[in-house]
């Protein structure tokens, strides 16, 4: 299988835009929420989540026929649960900072339905190249919504765009103080808990408007 | 410490700190199933059990196997073995332990109670909210006791919160939503307005 023929292309397009993991499939919601204060951390969630992803596929996609199917989603929890703790440990080593921001969300991984999901949808269906791109698509939609999700409540919330790096953060930009000093205020609802429901609510709205989908209640 | 302790333990893991109006957790299964009260109401009941069994097991088990030095009652020369990388696996697989044994037990004792919780058994095994739970139990330090009272209301924290999000979409049932609002979005935007009337206990002191 050539890598970027018309049905690989096909495998990450679609997860990113008309077969969303949060906004279409509604998987995964839990830990998407919980990271979107700061720009910063929805990027480093997205990578970890991208890289348990890709790794869960690609593995259980090696094993599957060795998976008795009455015990899978045992075996399916134990592999993605191995390769979380690797993440948790990795943060931990290298960036301290935000592996205490992130606190128990990375061990939350485990039990983000978008890996179970895939897991058990396509990996131990299709050969581990499909399942490697599968999971990148999935990984890259989820992180689309998330870093969407926190960029407006990082810049409406809290005035401020933040970029990861090292140690607490790099701010790439501020809101100036002279707009403080003309009016502008923070809207601090952003920053807690209603204001994330909120922005992802509209950002689902927006995307079904722009591909014209919906669903039956 | 006093019985004050563990009725404000208990008040804040219901209503100020709900475990998905303010930690976002559970959310998959809470979207999914609020469209029906009585289904809603099951797994409410189902996660109330099975947080108030798991977060005490997996207490003793970090605290007497995998916490820093916790193996010192084996043996003098474990005091600096630190088993806590550990803990993710540990938890998810007693976690996944004790569903299965909660719905065998209930098979055998209480059939009424398994036609009723049954189906949500195992979709509990990957809820997010238990294994939170037990996290969060590690991360704030908590006793044995506060950890027992904690499970318990955070289950009670799901099931009410669940139970209203069910009630209210039931009433919007006949009304006017946008087209490509309905379903998810919507229950986003409701969600959002709930996790708000919850923010007005967050000015009570306890």
């Amino acid at each position: 299988m050539e890598l970027f023929n018309a049905e690989s292309k096909k495998i990450i397009n679609d997860p990113i835009n008309v077969n969303n993991p949060i906004s279409l499939q509604v998987l995964g919601i839990c830990s998407a929420l919980a990271v979107t204060i700061r720009l910063d951390q929805a990027i480093i969630m997205t990578l970890a989540v991208i890289f348990v992803l890709c790794s869960s596929n690609v593995i259980l996609s090696v094993i599957r026929k060795y998976i008795p199917a009455r015990v899978r989603i045992v075996i399916m929890l134990s592999v993605i649960a191995s390769l979380v703790s690797v993440v948790d440990e990795l943060l931990k080593a290298y960036l301290y900072d935000m592996s205490k921001q992130l606190s128990v969300f990375v061990g939350l991984i485990i039990t983000n339905c978008i890996i179970m999901g895939r897991a058990e949808a396509f990996a131990i269906k299709n050969g581990p190249s499909k399942a490697f791109l599968d999971g990148l698509g999935n990984g890259l939609g989820y992180g689309m919504i998330i870093i969407i999700v926190s960029f407006f409540r990082e810049l409406f919330g809290a005035g401020t765009i933040t970029l990861p790096d090292g140690g607490a953060g790099y701010v790439l930009w501020r809101i100036p103080e002279a707009w403080y000093a003309g009016g502008y205020e923070n809207i601090g609802l952003l920053v807690l808990s209603p204001g994330a429901f909120f922005i992802l609510g509209l950002v689902i709205w927006g995307q079904r408007e722009w591909f014209g989908l919906e669903e039956d209640v | 410490m006093g019985l004050e302790h563990y009725l404000s333990i208990f008040t804040k893991a219901v209503f100020i700190e709900n475990i998905v109006l303010a930690y976002f957790l559970g959310l998959c299964s809470f979207l999914a199933i609020s469209k029906k009260i009585d289904a809603s109401v099951g797994i409410g009941m189902a996660v109330v059990v099975v947080l108030t069994i798991t977060a005490p097991i997996n207490w003793f088990i970090y605290e007497f196997l995998l916490d820093k030095g916790a193996l010192v009652w084996l043996s003098e020369d474990f005091a600096d073995i630190d088993l806590s990388f550990l803990k993710l696996i540990v938890f998810i697989s007693v976690i996944a332990a004790m569903v299965q044994l909660v719905e065998m037990f209930m098979e055998r004792f209480s059939q009424s109670l398994y036609n009723n919780l049954g189906i949500f058994l195992p979709l509990i095994a990957v809820n997010c909210s238990i294994l939170g739970g037990s996290l969060f139990m590690v991360e704030r330090e908590y006793t044995i006791t506060e950890t027992m009272v904690y499970g318990f209301g955070s289950g009670v924290g799901f099931l009410l919160a669940i139970v209203a999000l069910a009630s209210v979409r039931y009433r919007l049932r006949y009304s006017n939503i946008p087209v490509r609002l309905r379903g998810v979005g919507m229950a986003m935007l409701l969600t959002g307005l709930l996790s708000m009337a919850f923010m007005a206990f967050s000015g009570i002191d306890l």
